[in-house]
């Protein structure tokens, strides 16, 4: 703050002076850089449970509120995304920080006129993939949890994949819903629904072949497609 | 005479003096009355050459006399040998050219010894061919050259009864008329007439002599000639045959065929031909008529196989073993019939069984697996008899039972079926009465026969559980005999298979050898003893099937018999623990009724129900229940043996014919039978569920084994690869499905034992 004021600005060309002018230009971003950062912890101090010096769901749910977004949106998992974020439901400062400078933003404002942009940028093709596999490591809530529970990952594929998938969302979320195999999904399992997404044609499931390396869990899935009367 | 000093003779004047030479030759050989060659005039002859090959030039006349030797030859041949050929026809024209050939070879043999002088030098340094070839050649050039007629025009000259060659001739071009004869002499041969055998013998030896060492001509010419012939007619009668005739008279033709034409070349025609020729015949009559032959309706393959024709079988195998491919077809109609025939013998215990539904592993069990057996021993000895042991009959009977092997019988599968099998040739009272002999035979067919049931590991595990009851309730009919299969197994399938049940086998020698010493330990300590006699038999848990152990109040008498056994124990192990099973005991408790007191042999629990009536007259269910702490599905099955089934020695109130929980019981006074006494048995729980279970589970760990020990070994590999080996790991075993062996992948991947490969999602790597 004060150091600025100490500079002179000086018309001489001499080493000391332009290094002085250098610094001048460099204290200059960094103050700047400085009031970002300022702005930026305000903000998160704005939402960080006063004890633990940490935003959990209550503080996401006010900042979800100030940003006029559902917090069951997928935008706040598109931003847990950008901030890497550890632990569901919770952010860290150095996850906030990371998060806010990614999108280069420092006020809730220029963060809800940023979503859109986050929105296209998850969407892009060398994103996505890493995007959807965060999403289901973001939901294992328990230290060393592997699997996701059923339920839960009906959830979060309608949230994630159901846009641009939605037909075979809906019938593999029905699917789930039905069967009495599988209480719980795995990573593996989880990543090749959505190549299964991508790869096979859909609802014909034409060029699926069982004697390929898709988990069981899809060949039943395929094998209920093919014996259920046509939708 | 010298030589030295002759005087020089001239081209013309040598030349005619040869010529008195040759002519004097040719009336011998045309058979006018001539003498024969003096000596003198023979080296008169040789020395004039000599001569003027030797005089110098440009007197040396080699070159000319070279030229005229050969013009001797042509002259002759043109003006005698080939006018006195035209003229004759059929077998008199082969007689002409036999002749004409023997007088040809005379002639070169003479003149070439005249001219031999050009022999030693002459076409050595000219390259040129030796005399002998010289005249055989102008032989084989003229004579055939002029005989080389158009088969076509030949057939219309020569039409008449042999109007069969018309369709056949349309093949071949341009062949020397007699070759055209012998080949009608050998179709009239094979019609069943008689020819000049001699006679053909000559013809070809001319074939073969002209060639001078070389068989191209009797190749080429004539041999080629006789095959194509020979297809022809045997195509006409194959096309004939076929249609007319059943498949066993067809295949005896073709047989005598075969016969007939390996004669043939034998009498008349040169070695090397046989098997060209058999090839030929095999191919019309067998190759082109495979399919029909084989397939006739009523007297084809199947039949043959459905009426046991074994020597036409045997005949079909000779037959179609000589052409290639050609038993791929009988072997498969083979492998179907054995295949539909085991198929019947299922369908029939099938129906059997639903005849007499109320009995579980009844006879049609062991008639079903006896009859497999039959089955086996029957087409076993087709392939080694009618078949020669050959490997894809051996392999189309493997296939055949494999298939019905594993169809499931009445709700049983075949594994179970085996099982039980054996466990009836083995204890004692089983069905069959059999000689030593008799049984292990039947024993060493039934482990050749678990070489077909693909779920081995069931099999073992159905086997094991009827051992162990043979063992445990002293069913076993014969201690060898069980040593005998087991040692058959093992060969068969391994130690590891076997080993648990040896060492069922080996824990009961044992046991007896410590149940002496229980008896020395109680005779010598009379405080301890119960005062009735009592035995423990101590199993090693690892080697036996598991056994549910439920917490049953003992009767007193029975608990100081347990802890007596327990103090012993400890004196000879301290590192074991024991762990009481009585559902697996035998009690023998006098009943004391009112006419008679009679024995009772039954189990432990059932003698605990008993006893409790020692201290009440009327026990309510719940009241037994409660003293002895079982479960409702045991104590249901206990008072139901005890006072519902043959021999009532409980009263059950209400009389009704099964067990409640509000029912009450009484003991039966009033009860007797004839014999002093009896075996009250309890009626085995059906233990084929929980066997499938223990297998199942059994499995999910070997799949989970293999794979890990496959992807230990190879690091990365592709999905379907995996698969495969994993199958083929476990194939001794059993056979896994597919869908198994992805389930356990999915779990080793959540274990983190596999990952999948980031760049190719079909292939897995092994994580550390």
């Amino acid at each position: 703050m004060t150091r600025a004021s100490k500079r002179k600005s000086d018309n001489h060309t001499s080493p000391s002076v332009k290094s002085a002018r250098v610094d001048s230009v460099r204290s200059a971003s960094s103050r700047a850089a400085t009031k970002v950062q300022e702005r930026v912890d305000e903000l998160y101090t704005k939402y960080a449970n006063k004890s633990s010096s940490i935003i959990d769901p209550d503080g996401i749910e006010a900042l979800c509120s100030d940003l006029q977004v559902d917090h069951t949106d997928v935008r706040i998992l598109m931003l847990a995304w950008k901030m890497k974020a550890q632990k569901q439901g919770y952010f860290t400062q150095d996850e906030w920080r990371r998060g806010l400078k990614a999108l280069k933003v420092d006020t809730i404002n220029k963060l809800k006129k940023t979503l859109p942009e986050l929105e296209r940028e998850v969407l892009k093709v060398e994103n996505f993939e890493d995007f959807y596999q965060f999403a289901f490591g973001y939901c294992l809530t328990e230290e060393k949890q592997k699997c996701l529970d059923i339920e839960s990952t009906c959830i979060l594929i309608d949230l994630v994949l159901g846009l641009k998938y939605q037909p075979q969302v809906d019938s593999f979320i029905k699917f789930l819903q039905s069967q009495r195999d599988y209480k719980v999904v795995n990573m593996d399992q989880w990543t090749n629904f959505l190549r299964f997404c991508q790869e096979i044609s859909f609802p014909d499931l034409e060029n699926y072949d069982t004697c390929e390396a898709w988990p069981l869990i899809l060949d039943n899935f395929v094998e209920w497609m093919k014996q259920k009367p046509n939708v | 005479m010298t030589m030295n000093q002759m005087k020089t003779i001239e081209l013309d004047e040598g030349w005619n003096f040869m010529q008195t030479g040759i002519i004097k030759l040719k009336r011998i050989l045309e058979g006018n009355q001539e003498a024969q060659f003096s000596s003198e005039e023979y080296m008169m002859l040789y020395t004039t050459i000599y001569n003027m090959c030797t005089q110098k030039a440009p007197h040396d006349f080699s070159q000319q006399l070279y030229d005229k030797y050969k013009q001797s030859f042509d002259d002759y041949i043109s003006s005698m040998v080939v006018p006195s050929l035209r003229e004759k026809h059929d077998e008199f024209m082969l007689r002409e050219l036999v002749k004409r050939w023997t007088n040809h070879k005379v002639m070169v043999r003479w003149l070439s010894r005249f001219f031999h002088y050009l022999d030693r030098y002459f076409i050595a340094r000219r390259s040129l061919p030796p005399l002998k070839e010289v005249g055989l050649v102008c032989f084989r050039d003229l004579v055939y050259q002029e005989f080389k007629v158009n088969a076509r025009d030949a057939v219309i000259t020569q039409a008449r009864h042999f109007l069969f060659w018309c369709a056949y001739f349309s093949c071949i071009d341009v062949v020397p008329r007699f070759i055209l004869i012998v080949l009608r002499q050998i179709d009239q041969e094979r019609e069943g007439q008689l020819i000049d055998r001699a006679l053909l013998k000559n013809v070809v030896d001319i074939f073969v002599e002209i060639g001078m060492e070389q068989m191209d001509f009797y190749q080429n010419d004539f041999e080629d000639a006789v095959l194509n012939d020979t297809a022809a007619y045997y195509s006409r009668k194959a096309s004939n045959w076929i249609v007319e005739d059943s498949c066993p008279e067809y295949m005896l033709k073709v047989e005598e065929c075969l016969k007939k034409e390996k004669e043939r070349v034998s009498h008349y025609l040169h070695s090397s031909s046989e098997t060209k020729l058999l090839e030929k015949v095999q191919n019309e009559l067998l190759v082109v008529n495979t399919n029909q032959l084989l397939e006739k309706e009523h007297s084809g393959c199947r039949v043959l196989l459905r009426d046991e024709k074994v020597e036409d079988l045997s005949r079909m195998y000779r037959l179609f073993h000589k052409i290639p491919k050609g038993l791929e077809h009988v072997a498969n109609m083979f492998k179907q019939h054995v295949t539909s025939e085991g198929k019947i013998l299922v369908q029939q215990a099938e129906d059997a069984a639903t005849n007499k539904a109320e009995k579980a592993g009844g006879a049609h069990e062991q008639t079903f697996v006896r009859k497999v057996i039959e089955l086996h021993d029957k087409y076993f000895e087709y392939v080694t008899d009618c078949f020669s042991n050959n490997t894809l009959f051996h392999k189309a009977l493997k296939e055949a039972f494999e298939v019905f092997c594993n169809k499931t019988v009445a709700g049983s599968s075949s594994a179970e079926l085996l099982a039980s099998f054996c466990d009836d040739v083995l204890k004692k009272g089983g069905s069959e009465k059999l000689s030593e002999e008799a049984i292990e035979e039947t024993l060493d067919k039934v482990v050749k026969l678990l070489v077909y049931i693909s779920d081995k590991d069931l099999f073992a595990e159905f086997y094991r559980k009827k051992l162990s009851r043979r063992l445990l309730f002293d069913k076993s009919a014969n201690d060898d005999h069980e040593r005998v299969i087991l040692t058959k197994l093992k060969q068969q399938c391994g130690g590891q298979f076997t080993s648990k049940m040896e060492g069922m086998v080996t824990d009961l020698t044992l046991a007896k050898d410590q149940n002496s010493h229980f008896q020395e330990y109680l005779s010598q300590n009379q405080a301890a003893n119960p005062g009735m006699e009592f035995t423990v038999t101590v199993l090693t848990t690892g080697f036996w099937p598991s056994y549910k152990s439920s917490d049953l109040s003992l009767p007193a008498e029975m608990v100081k018999c347990v802890q007596v056994f327990k103090d012993f124990y400890q004196t000879r192990t301290k590192h074991r623990k024991l762990t009481w099973i009585y559902s697996l005991g035998t009690c023998h408790i006098n009943g004391k009724f009112e006419q008679k007191t009679i024995e009772l042999i039954l189990g432990t629990y059932q003698a605990a129900v008993l006893l409790l009536f020692n201290s009440s007259d009327k026990l309510s269910y719940s009241d037994i229940k409660t003293q002895l702490n079982l479960a409702d599905e045991d104590l249901v099955r206990l008072l139901q043996s005890l006072a519902c089934a043959k021999y009532k020695i409980l009263i059950k109130e209400p009389n009704t014919k099964s067990v409640s929980t509000n029912d009450s019981f009484t003991f039966n006074s009033k009860f007797t039978d004839k014999m002093r006494r009896i075996r009250v048995p309890l009626p085995p729980v059906d233990e084929r569920k929980k066997v499938v279970e223990d297998v199942d589970k059994d499995r999910r760990y070997a799949i989970d084994a293999a794979i890990v020990r496959i992807m230990k070994s190879r690091k990365v590999l592709g999905h379907q690869q995996l698969v495969m080996e994993c199958v083929e790991q476990l194939s001794k075993m059993f056979k896994p499905d597919f869908k198994a062996i992805k389930k356990r992948m999915e779990d080793l991947i959540t274990r983190d034992y596999l990952e999948r490969d980031k760049e190719n999602p079909n292939v897995f790597r092994y994580l550390a």
